[in-house]
């Protein structure tokens, strides 16, 4: 995009009836590291790439619990993002406390993105420069939607956004057929495959990527550094062995989770990132 | 800062212009409300009397209606409270239909707003004079609840106000049991209003029972309990009562 006359105010359109302003907020969205979700009909998983400035300092929260039913992940300006964070949490909490019931995450989204429609049409503000994903369980079963800086909002099977999410989108669109009638734990680990998309060849480990579930019987939460790196061990061992008696062995590693994993652990981290076939 | 000329403020303790702006007593009232759960949903009887004072005046109140598509709302106490009470409902479900998505507001989301409407009026020292019970089903949930005028609520399998907490419960901690049928919960209902036509003052013989379940809500025509005034016991009732004249 180029800089012309029209792009000074958010409430200046252009003669091709374009609004800059919103567009440029949709651009921060991409500069920030990706976010990936996908859902089943029970589930919805939520993921992002953390990359810490430097080693000497923490990475940024990216993933927001708003309550037990619902989450979110944010890619661009996270102050803005933790700022609708807790707007979303003050909306479901007061929700809560009058009807004593979750806030359907359906009405939860529209309220953000009527919000965000606000920051398009005051000469005085600006658009919020972040994307979320949020995830969420209402009467109708599980639900991920993605909210713009535009004001829009979209309902998904699977999407990513952030930088290098169209690798991650390619990912999620050859499989996302599957992903309705998938397992909890099949959906963590298509999550975390995508996430490895987007890092283009640098190895997935549990230090750089966060993980986050919510589904019916499971209120929402992010997944400790350790079992994601027991995932990833997992199927990165998947990936590895194509012959047919490693396959059953490295399916009980998944299935029993924790001591043949943690014994193949430091394996399979030195052996690197395994190529893909598919 | 003008002190001078301030107004009264509009729900203030003081000064006695201000007291017509909330209610210190009730008017026109009605009587207990009783409802139960039953194998299908929720059955609720409640006659149609509004009395004014100890006249009774008003016999055509409706003292139920349906609330949304899931929900049955009863009141007992002052009849313009409750239409101000339908009146708030009314916007609440149009509100709630208005989003147009695959949610909807159930007995137990209607039931705890009610409860912070009646909770938070209290505490202005503005009360909806009013008892209120609160029942329905929504995917095959069953659902019965009661908020009283001072905020007071809670849940059970069966719930009455006014008099009929003295007079209907016990018949129904008794009697009650899960699953009852149709027949069978109308016939205990019925057993509950005609004791309080006897023993309740403010009772009149013109009742109506409604039924909510996962269908719908009906209301039934208004009708007459057959009653006995040959007791023995009516005769002489002070026989045995030592003391009474």
């Amino acid at each position: 995009m180029f800089r012309n006359q029209y792009d000074t105010d958010v409430t200046t359109w252009s003669p091709a009836g374009r609004l800059f302003q919103v567009e440029y907020a949709m651009e921060a969205v991409k500069q920030g590291s990706a976010a990936i979700g996908l859902r089943s009909k029970t589930h919805i998983v939520l993921g992002c790439v953390n990359k810490a400035n430097s080693e000497l300092s923490s990475h940024q929260k990216k993933i927001f619990k708003v309550d037990d039913h619902i989450g979110v992940a944010i890619a661009g300006l996270t102050a803005d993002g933790r700022v609708l964070s807790r707007y979303m949490r003050n909306e479901c909490i007061n929700y809560s406390f009058t009807y004593e019931s979750p806030l359907p995450v359906g009405r939860l989204v529209v309220q953000l993105a009527d919000k965000a429609q606000v920051c398009t049409q005051r000469s005085w503000k600006r658009p919020y420069g972040v994307g979320l994903l949020v995830a969420g369980l209402d009467e109708s079963g599980a639900h991920l939607y993605y909210n713009c800086p535009s004001g829009n909002y979209f309902e998904y099977q699977a999407f990513a956004i952030g930088s290098r999410s169209q690798a991650a989108k390619t990912y999620l669109e050859r499989r996302f057929k599957n992903f309705s009638d998938s397992s909890r734990d099949n959906l963590v680990k298509d999550a975390l495959m995508a996430i490895r998309e987007t890092l283009q060849g640098e190895t997935l480990k549990s230090s750089i990527c966060t993980v986050a579930v919510v589904g019916v019987g499971e209120p929402f939460h992010i997944l400790d550094q350790e079992t994601v790196q027991q995932m990833i061990d997992a199927f990165e061992i998947v990936g590895e062995q194509e012959g047919p008696a490693a396959e059953p062995d490295a399916a009980a590693a998944a299935a029993a989770g924790q001591e043949a994993a943690a014994a193949d652990q430091g394996g399979s981290t030195e052996e690197g990132v395994a190529p893909m076939d598919i | 800062m003008n002190f001078m000329a301030s107004k009264q403020p509009e729900n203030s303790l003081l000064g006695p212009e201000a007291d017509s702006q909330r209610t210190l007593y009730p008017y026109v009232t009605g009587t207990s409300v009783v409802a139960l759960k039953y194998k299908d949903g929720i059955l609720m009887a409640a006659d149609m009397g509004g009395s004014y004072g100890s006249t009774l005046r008003y016999k055509n109140v409706e003292r139920m209606k349906a609330i949304g598509k899931h929900s049955l709302l009863g009141a007992s106490g002052e009849i313009s409270d409750f239409q101000e009470i339908l009146r708030y409902l009314d916007d609440l479900i149009l509100y709630d239909n208005m989003w147009d998505d695959g949610n909807s507001l159930g007995p137990k989301e209607v039931h705890n707003y009610l409860t912070r409407v009646m909770y938070n009026r209290r505490n202005k020292f503005n009360p909806l004079w009013n008892s209120l019970v609160l029942g329905g089903i929504k995917n095959g949930q069953k659902y019965l609840g009661t908020v009283s005028m001072i905020g007071v609520n809670f849940e059970d399998d069966h719930v009455a106000t006014g008099f009929g907490n003295h007079l209907a419960r016990p018949i129904l901690r008794q009697e009650w049991h899960e699953n009852l049928s149709f027949e069978d919960g109308v016939k205990l209902l019925e057993k509950c209003m005609r004791v309080l036509l006897y023993r309740d003052r403010s009772a009149i013989n013109k009742l109506q029972i409604a039924k909510i379940t996962e269908e719908g809500m009906t209301i039934s025509q208004p009708y007459s309990l057959k009653t006995y005034w040959e007791f023995s016991a009516f005769e002489n009732p002070t026989q045995g009562a030592v003391g009474s004249w």
